[in-house]
């Protein structure tokens, strides 16, 4: 038998779990790449420039994007009758179109024929300039980190920064850099997911987190810019393209150089109620941007974990991510970009409930060899004795050192009770420190007994994630089925129920999206 | 945050308490704080200056830590003179008992015998999910599920700008035990405006035995308002999902049950 890793998988059984994944996956690819939505149609009109809303707060994409649909529909796509209109003479750039269009005083038609290509030529030149500016990030982003230098030493810390108003959000990402973070995440208000549009400029209140809006992006990329030379390594920027603007935030994301985003293929559809089909449109297409900006994506996995038993439903992680990586490898995603997640959510009464979290751990690693990571801490387990929670922490540490994690969320003793004081943070991250220094290399040393207890736990979360698979290729209809009638955590997700159908279309024949175009690269 | 009950049943509650410590009546405290200002003796004799005016006497500066230039942080012992009057703390009483989800889940299924179901959704022109999000999404609130994860809830929610024929519907639809309401907007009191027409729409469409529960929230409600509302209960802001699960398991098995 040919093994794989420190765990001795059976290299055949890796194969087979990874098979297995694209079977599932790939009717869900072809599906999304029948339909388009009115995201991603939006988040094609932001890459050729068109920014700013209007003076209720409604962005211009959201105002052309409406009377466009209702004029022509939204199977053809948005970038014939738009660029047409403008090649008509409407109006000479896509603000005042959108202007003018929202005022009721243009009639958008499909062109055909020569019209139809001298749209598609003007709209694929406009797209393009955007995904320039999109590929002029990234190089910036590499020169910078050449020049200021890199985070010294992996796992990179992940600090979370969430006032609700930027400009507060600001110092405290500042300050958590110097503290020692090499991400800074700014957590989003709560609902954002699930508004339909991009909330526009700098916001100084949210709920429980600050707006994600391009204005937040550049002011925040800046001023780490800024922190990263004080400090000689880049820190890196992280945001959520996530809920039913998952495309455009990604594109804003690829136009203002964050670093990294969370996106994942199942997490709207499960824990938002998001419809399953504008999820996986939505996601392909964001995921095509990522892949493009050079940003990292971090996956969700950890969140089955807080309302799922951690022990019980530990192959739903595996699971999710062979999906997620399927995924994201079709979409152009390299091994580098895939922060795959998972969490240290074991009750810690369970007995030997450290040995199944290192046996999870590993396992993660040994599928995943080139795949960065993403550890996430304890939460659901997190109390408010803060003084068992800060132990707890020290071991979530130990296991992402003893597992070589790329990205480690910093566990904080006061979850659950107050959002992160100035000490909370400090001591959470000695707490790190103090692991990383004493145990840093620690993996070196160690090998999982062949048959023991990890090794054994390990091949049977493997095998039952194997076997989840197998049962979803089962259903009738695949994945979507099982999403359907709650394979997944407790949550029963129907492909014709949820939020955003309605912002749905199936593709006509002559459908049309220059940055589909571009991105796929069939230019 | 609960308290695990103890296994046996503790002796009786003494009247008059100190902190303890390692010997009765020591009134040991252990205490830590930040203080905006830099490391130095200064700044450990400030922390033991707050420590004093808090009421520890003796205090004992254990710990001080730099946290970059500006802030210090401090661990403090010490003694407290304070004594406490158990007789004369005062608790505010909850009507229904908090449950977690594994109970109400038990409750649930020992008394209905079937899943209980809640019809949810923004009415007028709310777009604000927010609130009724936070308590029904699987996603859930405070550190507590939405009431999707309770499963034995099942949950219809019907998003934002419902309006109340369309809400009643789908009550009758679903054959709705209970229905939420969130309003987020307040302009013209259109929150209240709202719920009175919503209550009275299931008051005119049910007989008064068979009207689901009626509950709204909002950030801007007054508990105290039920009554005039027509509604059952009222949530103001801050309410978590479980205190919601744990109402509707109240008043829907006692319901029942009587």
């Amino acid at each position: 038998m040919k093994t794989t890793g420190k765990l001795g998988l059976d290299a055949a059984q890796v194969r087979e779990a990874r098979t297995l994944a694209r079977r599932v996956g790939r009717p869900i690819v072809r599906t999304a790449q029948r339909h388009t939505t009115v995201s991603v149609e939006r988040a094609t009109l932001r890459l050729a420039g068109l920014a700013g809303a209007d003076s209720e707060g409604t962005p211009w994409v959201n105002r052309l994007a409406d009377v466009v649909r209702a004029d022509v529909g939204l199977e053809h796509g948005l970038a014939l009758p738009v660029w047409d209109a403008l090649l008509r003479g409407e109006a000479d750039d896509l603000e005042p179109l959108a202007q003018k269009a929202s005022a009721g005083s243009i009639t958008f038609r499909l062109p055909e024929g020569k019209d139809a290509i001298r749209a598609a030529k003007a709209s694929h030149k406009a797209v393009g300039k955007g995904i320039k500016q999109i590929d002029r990030r990234r190089v910036e982003r590499e020169r910078m980190i050449a020049k200021v230098g890199d985070a010294p030493r992996k796992p990179w810390i992940y600090l979370i920064v969430a006032t609700g108003d930027i400009y507060e959000d600001i110092p405290q990402a500042q300050n958590a850099a110097r503290e020692g973070a090499d991400i800074i995440a700014v957590i989003r208000s709560t609902g954002q997911s699930l508004l339909d549009f991009v909330p526009e400029g700098a916001t100084r209140e949210g709920f429980a987190g600050t707006y994600a809006t391009q204005e937040n992006f550049r002011l925040m990329r800046a001023a780490l810019d800024e922190t990263s030379r004080e400090l000689g390594r880049y820190v890196r920027l992280t945001n959520y393209a996530s809920g039913l603007c998952m495309p455009e935030i990604a594109a804003l994301a690829g136009l203002e150089r964050l670093d990294m985003m969370l996106n994942d293929s199942m997490y709207g559809i499960l824990f938002r109620d998001i419809n399953p089909i504008r999820t996986f449109v939505d996601q392909r297409f964001s995921r095509q941007v990522h892949a493009r900006a050079g940003i990292i994506i971090n996956t969700g996995e950890d969140n089955y974990l807080t309302t799922a038993d951690a022990v019980d439903a530990a192959h739903t992680v595996t699971t999710s991510q062979l999906l997620n990586e399927y995924f994201a490898k079709e979409a152009g995603l390299e091994d580098w970009q895939l922060g795959l997640g998972h969490a240290f959510e074991i009750d810690p009464e369970v007995p030997d409930s450290f040995r199944l979290e290192l046996a999870h751990a590993m396992l993660a690693r040994d599928l995943f060899p080139k795949a960065p990571l993403k550890w996430m801490p304890p939460t659901r387990h997190m109390t408010g004795d803060v003084f068992k929670g800060y132990l707890l922490d020290g071991f979530f540490n130990l296991v992402g050192a003893l597992t070589d994690q790329g990205i480690l969320l910093v566990g904080m003793m006061t979850e659950a009770v107050v959002t992160p004081w100035l000490s909370d943070r400090d001591l959470a991250l000695q707490n790190v420190r103090y692991v990383m220094n004493a145990a840093g290399n620690l993996h070196e040393d160690f090998q999982p007994k062949p048959g023991g207890f990890i090794v054994n736990r390990a091949q049977e979360v493997l095998g039952d994630s194997i076997q989840l698979l197998k049962d979803i290729e089962g259903h009738d209809n695949g994945l979507l089925d099982a999403i359907a009638d709650g394979t997944f955590g407790l949550m029963k997700r129907p492909a014709d129920k949820g939020r955003g159908l309605d912002g749905v279309a199936r593709k006509a024949r002559d459908y049309y999206n220059p940055a589909t175009e571009i991105l796929e690269g069939e230019a | 945050m609960s308290e695990r009950s103890e296994p046996h049943a503790p002796t009786q509650t003494p009247q008059l308490v100190r902190p303890y410590g390692d010997t009765t009546g020591d009134g040991m405290v252990q205490l830590s704080f930040t203080l905006p200002i830099a490391h130095s003796k200064v700044a450990e004799g400030a922390a033991a200056q707050l420590a004093n005016k808090m009421g520890m006497d003796p205090a004992m500066v254990v710990h001080a830590k730099p946290m970059g230039p500006d802030f210090t942080f401090f661990v403090v012992y010490g003694r407290v003179n304070h004594l406490v009057d158990t007789s004369k703390v005062e608790i505010v009483e909850r009507d229904y008992p908090l449950l977690t989800p594994k109970e109400a889940n038990a409750a649930i299924k020992r008394t209905l015998r079937r899943r209980l179901v809640v019809v949810g959704g923004c009415i007028g022109t709310d777009a604000h999910t927010v609130g009724i999000d936070a308590i029904l999404n699987i996603k859930g609130f405070a550190g507590e599920k939405g009431l999707e994860y309770y499963r034995e809830v099942k949950v219809v929610n019907l998003g934002a700008q419902v309006s109340v024929p369309e809400l009643v519907e789908a009550a009758r639809e679903e054959r709705a035990d209970a229905v939420l309401v969130s309003q987020v907007v307040t302009q013209r009191d259109a929150h209240l405006l709202n719920t009175r027409e919503m209550s009275a729409a299931f008051r005119e469409s049910y007989p008064a035995a068979q009207r689901p529960l009626l509950v709204v929230g909002g950030p801007r409600f007054d508990e105290t308002m039920a009554a005039e509302l027509g509604v059952d209960r009222v949530f103001s802001r801050g309410t978590t999902p479980g205190e919601v699960a744990s109402f509707l398991v109240h008043r829907l098995t006692t319901r029942t049950a009587s």
